[in-house]
């Protein structure tokens, strides 16, 4: 907790790869070079052409839940190199360095907070954190926070923005696409919804397990979400890959998404959906 | 070291095997033939950097890469040479009642030794022809929704299922995007968590990533000696770390994805083990330990309530995963 707090003074920098300095931001879909100011006014959603910046979990939260609102839960479990695993560098080395770039202790952030005065559970992954890949800790966040939901009768938003498993610890990062799915199972039995909100980008293992067994799945506009990587696919087929490909409005096209919805209305809209979804008293044996 | 020169050569003649049916039979064969000349044109570029010494010794080509080499075996026997051994009455149910019937994913009540289960099994083929057709054990979404469907029949007839396992992965295809490959396999993990009945799982040869898992939600899981079970193949894991699918070796250790491996780290209950040099020397005898090592698990587990498979399924999968509270 304590150390959790240390992690949190560093405010993670906006997005990578940005030679500006830290007032500007350049879009990445319409290159317009855009007032950070206006930005986080925004959404971090680009007023120039409305593409969906990148954000990290905290952003994620901020955007999402009412201000002041946010109680952090997770932080507490640390990743361990449980297979001493070694490439190019050292697992411990790489997991250091993103700690240091995001300031938390690994590709996740959970916590209670309320959107629009409806109080929930709310877990966000982190892109910038090793991909958002899932490793044993993150699983764990994950389950964490839907057992947290289930013992104090909330429900459980979780944004996914994830390369998917993390090969650093291989099997194991493989069985939390299980362990996360059983977790789950308390909502379910006592009839307490589960939103999962799909952001750019969402692969492989997480789009194989929690991510899509949702009782509601919403995705942000223009997100890549599959399960394999687009450059695999193209490698296997050896063709070019249909426009727009694996992207939400694609998906929602497909029938695999409840709605794509933009960032600036995902408040309300979520708001509104937990209203509807709201616990029935008949299940609940009383009044709400 | 040898496994790696052999496994070379195999895949070179199976290439060419396939570059000849195409020529006779004007068949667009490039979705199979694809992989495989890329995996050709990796070994040989590892076997060359072995042989002119780029590579750490230890590296090019460890105990963990002769055990991939084994489990990938031409002559590896597969799912249905276990099938053909060890039941009765195998009766195949088709489709997944949505889309089509996928011909990587099987399934279908059968007598195990004398117990009545309800299989799964994935089929990776055992010539050219059906492993075009069985697209080398890959599965669409359609695999998993057949899957799905046979275990609500194993549910309602309270059969105990038993899951032989063996993929490289869920096929990497335009089509099985579409369909929600994702939402499949994570549906079919789901499902088989909620399975009232016991669930057997055998990793038979590849246990590649969330294709494998999607059967892989068992109260036992159990693996063959010379099979892997990892969150990725070690060649897609070397062009991903290394931007090279030629430290394959490399990766293959730094995964840690063979059998003994797996037991260590718990994921699996037992190693079944198989004749000296591989089960491809003797499947009788390959099938004989299998059949009896699930056979056992099945009757150990015959005695439990449904609540307690449900919960003791749900608690082993829960406990998976290693790191540190602080
Ligand atoms: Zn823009």
């Amino acid at each position: 907790m304590a150390l959790e707090h240390f992690f949190r003074r560093s405010r993670p920098k906006q997005q990578a790869g940005n030679d500006l300095p830290d007032l500007w931001t350049k879009c990445p879909a319409c290159k317009e070079t855009i007032y950070n100011k206006d930005l986080d006014a925004n959404s971090w959603v680009c007023p120039k052409c409305g593409h969906h910046l990148r954000l990290d979990a905290q952003q994620r939260m901020d955007v999402l839940l009412d201000p002041g609102s946010f109680e952090q839960l997770s932080g507490r479990v640390f990743p361990s190199d449980p297979l001493d695993f070694v490439d190019t560098e050292t697992y411990p080395e790489r997991l250091e360095r993103a700690q240091a770039k995001t300031g938390r202790p690994e590709a996740i952030l959970t916590g209670r907070g309320q959107i629009e005065g409806v109080p929930v559970m709310v877990a966000a992954m982190d892109f910038a954190f090793s991909g958002g890949s899932m490793g044993s800790v993150v699983g764990e966040e994950i389950a964490r926070a839907a057992e947290a939901a289930a013992a104090a009768d909330l429900p459980l938003v979780l944004v996914a923005a994830s390369g998917g498993a993390r090969m650093q610890e291989s099997a194991l990062s493989l069985m939390q696409m299980a362990k996360t799915t059983v977790a789950l199972e308390g909502l379910h039995a006592k009839g307490l919804p589960y939103i999962s909100v799909l952001s750019d980008p969402t692969t492989g293992g997480v789009t194989a397990s929690f991510a899509t067994i949702a009782d509601v799945i919403i995705a942000e506009p223009g997100a890549l979400i599959g399960f394999a990587g687009p450059r695999v696919i193209q490698q296997t087929i050896r063709q070019s890959l249909p426009e727009g490909f694996q992207r939400s409005e694609f998906l929602l096209e497909h029938g695999m998404l409840d709605d794509v919805v933009d960032r600036r209305e995902q408040r309300a809209y979520l708001a509104r959906l937990l209203r509807l979804l709201k616990p029935s008293a008949r299940q609940q044996g009383g009044e709400q | 070291m040898s496994g790696m020169s052999d496994l070379l050569r195999d895949l070179e003649h199976k290439v060419r095997d396939l570059e000849q049916t195409a020529r006779k039979t004007g068949q667009n064969l490039e979705t199979a033939l694809a992989p495989l000349r890329e995996e050709v044109a990796k070994l040989r570029r590892a076997e060359d950097d072995r042989q002119t010494g780029r590579q750490a010794p230890e590296k090019a080509g460890g105990e963990r890469w002769e055990r991939v080499g084994l489990a990938r075996h031409p002559e590896r026997p597969t799912a249905l040479d276990y099938v053909e051994r060890l039941t009765e009455d195998f009766t195949q149910l088709h489709g997944d009642r949505l889309y089509g019937d996928d011909p990587a994913l099987l399934g279908g009540p059968a007598v195990w030794q004398g117990i009545p289960v309800m299989l799964l099994l994935q089929q990776k083929g055992r010539d050219t022809k059906t492993k075009i057709k069985r697209r080398f054990g890959m599965s669409n979404p359609e695999g998993y929704r057949k899957a799905m469907r046979l275990m609500d029949l194993a549910d309602k007839f309270g059969l105990p299922v038993v899951a032989l396992i063996d993929t490289p992965g869920a096929y990497p295809g335009i089509e099985a995007e579409e369909r929600g490959q994702g939402w499949a396999i994570a549906e079919s993990i789901q499902r088989m968590s909620r399975l009232k009945v016991p669930a057997v799982c055998a990793v038979l040869s590849e246990g590649g990533s969330g294709g494998a898992l999607a059967i892989g939600v068992g109260n036992r899981v159990l693996i063959m000696e010379n099979a892997w079970y990892s969150v990725i193949s070690p060649e897609a894991c070397a062009s991903i770390i290394w931007k090279d699918a030629a430290q394959a070796p490399a990766a293959a250790e730094a995964l840690k994805l063979t059998a003994p491996d797996l037991l260590e780290l718990g994921i699996v209950e037992e190693v079944i083990p198989e004749p000296a040099g591989g089960a491809h020397l003797d499947k009788d005898a390959a099938a004989q330990a299998l059949g009896e090592a699930v056979s056992r698990h099945l009757r150990e587990l015959s005695s439990l309530r449904a609540e307690e498979l449900l919960a003791g399924r749900a608690e082993r999968f829960r406990a998976m995963g290693v790191f540190e509270e602080r």
